[in-house]
């Protein structure tokens, strides 16, 4: 414990410095800004913020660049929420309830429950890395390949909950994104599969142009055809700030997405995408009225967020301590480290043990900084509801043009948006839901590169996926969810609560 | 005659304006297209090198990472761009020596389509193991390999990776077909590394070091000529008893084909430069980094060193039993 403490008090020396704390509030901002700019995101902004980085020493460097990353965590719920599009796969359920909340002119709760929460997931987030990190490794080194394939089939049936509508079209859509995940080089064998012998489809369909075709150009086409809801929105804009009753209904689904988000983050695999997907399977699970789902519950934005949110924080750990990126943005932070001659492995906690604690309460206090800088903003955000939405969209479009060049630097990626962007406006016609696609994109690949993996260590033995406990604990799960999703009552009520 | 005389007139003086512009050159920002994502060794390694030619060419390198299949996409677009010395890129192992063998649809050639500046730097490749392998040196280790075979398990970050193509010569040279097991990237094959579920890899040392350091894998050898100063107690190839086994993931700067010699020089010289800066060359060897020594670091050692490695690797990939994508 007093370890504990000493350890926290250099953190805290390291992080509240002056240059360190102008630093953290460079990278909340600029990573808010990102974060609400549809498209652009935390990787190809920290790409470009690298060399600036060079003049500052390491520790500053990365308790900037990691501002970046989490305030853009913060920045994407308020797209998501105001206009509907989903800058990360982390985000993409907040769009569910969040811009529901807004259409209803309650956008403003909607934006402080989803700040107020993501704070009090970062600062549970940032004390379990401080205190639990090192043993935490332990679980992470668990999640061999099995493990990991079925984690994701858990996760593919929190989809099946997610749809509104019909369980049918929820399942074809879960295939559909599937099927989009396999478009590629092939893993084993180095085949292209599904590229129409394109060479940009070489490696495969990126997230960022999946989803702001489905979700931002598509909603565009939404709008278009159908001017006068926009116009509601614009008329309704209700309180800027949650109220008491609000705040009450928010504090148990914010407890319990903080630990799962948390938990599901330490893993090394990108776990913290299924954080949001669970922490809303869960509270729609237990609501009283699960009706209410899909029609701007606030539980479904304060659990997801605060889910969101505390992942972020914790997928810090496999980084900190082992060394090992679970993500894009992280593998980015260990060229950071690199390039500032820290290599990331376990023994920056002894070597440098000013830059391990001092990232690590840099982090509540980037949160902090995050909630003064959001909640005044959001009065400003609201405003931007009523900028009328002939002017808007060129704006969103154009910023999700950017955002997704950035990405690659390629141009087709833009072209492949804008047919995502029709398939989406298709999708809307015919009664499909996108989200459920996007879980099966996500979840996809990494399926099919564990499952492939965890076969051949075994040799073409399906039995590894039930030898394991870890593993068979976690598709038993998986059944029960499903099994619990087609029961004929529950099924009936879902019907009810999801049409539009 | 007259039709003559206009052609000679207009040639010279879009030969003297080549001329001037090479003599001005650098006028604006160059870009120097890095074909992996950003954060990767050969990202980190154009980085640091960039950021010392830019004080040399008084102008700045910018940075563009363009990743896709393997590199070649970034190098595709590279070897088609102006030959202005305003674009400019990181070459590599795998998109200048392995790619013919592994991508017949390639659309450049390694050793005729590009301008070649000049070698940057190397990184030595380990080979590694998980940390309880029953085998004390090299020696035993590949002994064991061969008696188990497909019994093994190699884990590697994808095909056309380093570690793919490294361990493929591996494998190839000591004449074992161990089961291969696909990853997305080292982040992954590390931690299943730690976690006891494969059993070896051959990668990039910088990727590998502080697990070594930290006791969570076990490295075998070394393969570069001498031991480095990160691992210390981790034999040469060459002590180790395969002394054939000599190969690094390089890294060198390429223009575009028909770039003008005095912007191939200028360029060479501003990576000569950042290569003897004492604070660059510090920041590299700490990545356990090998860097060009006296010749190698020409721009004419450079285009027949490409045309050695294709040389070298396509027989081995192909070898290896490489499922080409066609």
């Amino acid at each position: 414990m007093e370890a504990f403490i000493g350890n926290l008090e250099l953190g805290f020396t390291t992080a509240l410095s002056l240059q360190n704390i102008a630093l953290c509030f460079a990278g909340c901002l600029i990573g808010t800004l990102v974060g609400i700019l549809p498209g652009v995101g935390p990787i190809a902004t920290i790409a470009i913020l690298l060399p600036l980085t060079f003049q500052v020493d390491p520790t500053g460097a990365l308790i900037m660049l990691a501002g970046i990353y989490y305030g853009a965590q913060y920045g994407g719920s308020t797209t998501a929420i105001l206009v509907n599009i989903p800058g990360e796969a982390t985000s993409v359920v907040t769009t569910l309830d969040g811009h529901q909340m807004a259409r209803q002119g309650r956008a403003g709760v909607a934006l402080g429950v989803a700040a107020l929460g993501s704070f009090f997931a970062g600062t549970v987030a940032t004390l379990v890395i401080a205190a639990l990190g090192v043993p935490l490794t332990k679980l992470a080194l668990i999640f061999g390949p099995a493990e990991y394939f079925s984690l994701m089939i858990m996760g593919l049936a929190f989809a099946v909950v997610l749809a509104r509508g019909s369980i049918l079209k929820a399942g074809a859509v879960i295939f559909v994104g599937l099927l989009l995940s396999t478009v590629g080089t092939d893993l084993q064998t180095g085949d292209e599969r599904l590229t129409l012998g394109l060479v940009d489809m070489m490696d495969g369909i990126d997230f960022a142009v999946l989803a702001m075709g489905l979700f931002g150009f598509a909603e565009i086409l939404r709008n278009l055809d159908n001017p006068e809801t926009r116009d509601v929105v614009q008329a309704k804009i209700g309180r800027l700030l949650p109220s008491k009753q609000d705040v009450k209904d928010c504090i148990m689904p914010v407890l319990r997405g903080t630990f799962l988000g948390g938990a599901l983050g330490i893993l090394p695999g990108n776990g913290a995408v299924l954080g949001p997907f669970a922490s809303y399977t869960l509270e729609k699970k237990i609501a009283k009225d699960p009706r209410r789902f899909g029609k701007g519950a606030i539980e479904g934005v304060a659990g997801p967020e605060s889910a969101n949110n505390a992942g972020a924080q914790t997928a810090f750990i496999p980084l900190l301590t082992l060394g090992i990126p679970p993500n894009a943005v992280m593998a980015l932070m260990v060229g950071a480290m690199t390039i500032h001659g820290i290599i990331p492995g376990p023994q920056v906690m002894t070597k440098t043990p000013e830059l391990f604690w001092g990232m690590i309460a840099s982090m509540w206090v980037g949160n902090l900084m995050l909630l003064i800088i959001n909640l005044p903003l959001i009065g400003i955000w609201v405003k931007l509801l009523k900028v009328p939405y002939r002017l808007m969209f060129p704006a969103i479009l154009l910023f999700c043009c950017i955002g997704i060049y950035s990405v690659n630097n390629n141009s087709s990626d833009v072209l492949m948006t804008a047919f995502f962007g029709f398939a989406g406006y298709a999708f809307y016609k015919f009664g499909f839901e996108p989200a459920p696609l996007l879980l099966g994109f996500v979840l996809g690949k990494l399926m099919e590169e564990k499952l492939r993996q965890a076969l051949i260590l075994s040799r073409g033995d399906f039995a590894t996926f039930v030898t394991s406990p870890v593993s068979a604990g976690l598709l038993i799960v998986a059944v029960l969810v499903v099994v619990v999703a087609i029961i004929p009552t529950v099924r009936k009520g879902r019907e009810e609560a999801f049409q539009e | 005659m007259k039709r003559t005389f206009a052609a000679i007139a207009v040639a010279a003086a879009a030969l003297t304006a080549a001329g001037a512009q090479a003599q001005n050159y650098p006028t604006r920002a160059i870009t120097m297209i890095v074909p992996f994502a950003a954060g990767g060794p050969t990202d980190v390694i154009a980085r640091i090198v960039g950021e010392n030619m830019s004080k040399t060419l008084g102008q700045q390198i910018i940075i563009e990472n363009v990743a896709g299949a393997g590199g070649t996409t970034g190098i595709t677009r590279g070897a088609q761009a102006q030959a202005d010395g305003y674009t400019i890129m990181m070459g590599h192992m795998g998109t200048h020596a392995a790619a013919p063998a592994l991508y017949p649809k390639l659309r450049y050639d390694p050793a005729k389509d590009f301008s070649p500046i000049g070698m940057a730097a190397g990184t030595a490749i380990l080979i590694a193991a998980r940390k309880d392998y029953p085998a004390k040196d090299l020696k035993e280790f590949i002994a064991r390999l061969k008696t188990e075979q497909d019994k093994a398990n190699e884990a590697h970050a994808g095909v056309g990776s380093v570690s793919f193509t490294t361990c493929t010569m591996f494998n190839v040279m000591i004449g074992i077909k161990p089961t291969r097991v696909p990853y997305t990237g080292t982040g992954p094959v590390v931690n299943d590394m730690i976690g006891g579920k494969v059993d070896y890899v051959c990668d990039q040392i910088v990727n590998l070091v502080t697990q070594i350091q930290g006791g969570n894998i076990r490295a075998y050898a070394i393969a570069t000529p001498e031991r480095s100063s990160a691992l210390p107690d981790v034999p040469t190839t060459k002590e180790a008893g395969l002394p054939d086994y000599q190969v690094s993931a390089w890294n060198a700067v390429f223009a575009p084909k028909s770039t003008p010699p005095a912007i191939v020089a200028k360029l060479n010289d501003a990576l000569v430069k950042a290569l003897d800066d004492p604070a660059t060359k510090k920041r590299l060897l700490d990545l356990g980094a090998v860097l060009p020594q006296g010749n190698e670091r020409t721009s004419a050692w450079l285009g027949d060193y490409v045309v050695q490695e294709v040389a070298r690797w396509t027989p081995i990939l192909k070898a290896g039993g490489v499922v080409a994508p066609e």
